[in-house]
């Protein structure tokens, strides 16, 4: 089901490639072929560096069928040190951790399945950078 | 408004004037509305036919020339597409032009904007609106997995987003960018709650205490039970005309005195100031000055509070807040039913219920009451003019309709 929804969406999912406006240079993710910000043609594309900041957060506890085993999870909006800002799933935390404002990175992860004999969804998710962990 | 005494006056005098100043616009007839709530016997047909049936009751007439369905998701919900026939034919109104509407939980809203155009038009005399959901055809993940279709699938839903998710993305930020706590949110649902108590069709009847709001379960932090408004099955209806022919069909019509609908980005994330609802700002304005009215000048405002941060967040974008003081209107008593803006007047999103695309239309049922002073406990004393702003989703799409007694 949906497997070329997914799959056409893999330079996205799996390295963060959006666009850059032709015309004012701004940083487009997702991307959308016409400047969110000047509406004019932006169709160079620009693979995102995957390294950002906390915008704002939430724990889901009431769970969409696909989710329900993941529950609770949390989805942040990450603000990409390139400008947009992106909607993914943080992972390898702790959410009592997390502050506005921490640095976070990409990685990919499951997103979602369906069911036992269902197509596995990968995709971007973010972390606390991990050398700062590390060094932690 | 602002004729002064210039103008000639018209045969009829006073009273032809002003029956000539609102003759092209449109005016509602008639009204009706179900019970919110989980109502496990009842079909999507048969809802959508009882506030039919009340709404044409209501305005004393048997046919309409058009009919717009707005309904968010009964594909989804209850793989029951195509209402705009199944609704024209179940309600004995077979052969007429009707069409679905939808546009998330506006989808009542934007029905109505659409019959407000055809009417206004002169393509269509008489105009039946019923914004109908039903939510229970499915339970529990089922229907948040539909509801979260309403947000970006591809960039939104896919990282297991939802639609309480998003309001508490929104909820965060605001309390993160004007240093506020959870807890000043909860005069917004204790308002609501308190108006809905006395509300014979809401979904919730119980008052709720401030100090209880912050320890209810958690939906999607920071939005709990408390804070997040309930789905509910529901239908309302009105039917609208030239404000020429309801002046002579029923005593107390309700013009529509503006209208209007704005859109935004879908996703919330490609905002470049989320806690600025672009849409509900430029459809208030729009409606606004199409009926020439300023803030003062309105008695109460039907607002989507689907979660508290929405409340504020409308109540700044149309203007009768500063950017991040919308809550403060809730602290201070202003939206309370005596208060300066009174809004949830029976009970709101959070009590009345959100039956999603029909919430829209429950909304200018509600104000039309309010305006005929036909609201009851509920009253707001002596209104006037109301505005009605119903929202899909974050505000992706902003439907405001300002009606007026006179």
């Amino acid at each position: 089901m949906e497997v070329s929804r997914h799959w056409r969406l893999q330079e996205q999912r799996y390295k963060l490639v959006g666009e850059t406006c032709d015309s004012c240079g701004v940083k487009l993710f997702p991307p959308r072929d016409v400047c969110l910000e000047c509406k004019a043609p932006a169709y160079a594309l620009y693979t995102f560096t995957g390294l950002g900041e906390l915008y704002s957060f939430t724990t889901i506890y009431d769970a969409p069928a696909g989710f329900e085993h993941s529950a609770p999870y949390t989805v942040a909006l990450v603000k990409l040190e390139e400008g947009p800002i992106v909607t993914a799933q943080l992972t390898d935390m702790d959410e009592s951790e997390l502050s506005i404002g921490m640095p976070l990175e990409m990685v990919t992860r499951k997103l979602r399945t369906d069911g036992d004999e269902g197509m596995i969804v990968y995709g971007y998710k973010f972390r606390p950078i991990f050398s700062q962990q590390v060094a932690n | 408004m602002g004729e002064g005494t210039r103008s000639p006056l018209p045969k009829g005098g006073v009273k032809g004037r002003e029956r000539n100043k609102h003759m092209n616009d449109v005016s509602i007839i008639g009204i009706g509305q179900t019970e919110v709530k989980e109502m496990w016997s009842t079909s999507i047909r048969h809802l959508a036919w009882y506030a039919i049936e009340a709404a044409l009751d209501d305005a004393h007439v048997s046919q309409v020339d058009a009919l717009f369905v707005g309904n968010m998701a009964a594909g989804q919900l209850s793989n029951q597409m195509h209402l705009g026939a199944l609704v024209a034919d179940f309600a004995g109104l077979r052969g007429i032009e009707a069409v679905t509407v939808e546009a998330a939980d506006a989808s009542g809203g934007a029905a109505l904007r659409q019959a407000v155009l055809a009417v206004k038009s002169g393509l269509v005399e008489t105009a039946l609106v019923v914004g109908v959901e039903k939510m229970t055809d499915q339970v529990g993940s089922s229907v948040t997995a539909v509801l979260s279709s309403t947000l970006d699938a591809d960039y939104e839903a896919i990282h297991g987003l939802t639609v309480a998710g998003m309001g508490a993305l929104l909820m965060r930020r605001y309390m993160h960018e004007y240093g506020i706590g959870v807890e000043e949110f909860a005069h917004f649902s204790v308002n609501a709650h308190a108006n809905g108590a006395d509300n014979p069709l809401a979904m919730f009847r119980n008052r709720i205490k401030a100090e209880r709001f912050g320890s209810a379960p958690p939906v999607a932090t920071p939005v709990n039970l408390f804070d997040a408004a309930p789905s509910g099955d529901g239908a309302a209806a009105v039917i609208v005309t030239s404000h020429e022919r309801a002046q002579d069909m029923v005593s107390q019509p309700i013009r529509i005195a503006g209208s209007a609908l704005a859109t935004d980005t879908l996703a919330l994330h490609d905002r470049k100031n989320m806690l600025h609802l672009r849409a509900a700002e430029l459809s208030a304005q729009k409606a606004m000055a199409a009926a020439g009215v300023s803030h003062d000048d309105i008695d109460l405002f039907e607002l989507h509070d689907s979660f508290t941060v929405m409340a504020a967040l409308s109540l700044e974008a149309a203007g009768f807040a500063a950017a991040g003081e919308g809550w403060q209107l809730a602290r201070d008593g202003a939206i309370g039913r005596n208060g300066r803006i009174p809004i949830s007047t029976f009970g709101g999103l959070k009590a009345r219920g959100n039956p999603g695309g029909a919430t829209g239309m429950y909304q200018i049922v509600e104000v039309a009451r309010q305006l005929r002073g036909q609201a009851g406990d509920n009253q707001i004393p002596d209104a006037k003019i109301g505005m009605a702003q119903n929202l899909g989703g974050s505000g992706a799409t902003a439907v405001t309709h300002i009606l007026s007694n006179r």
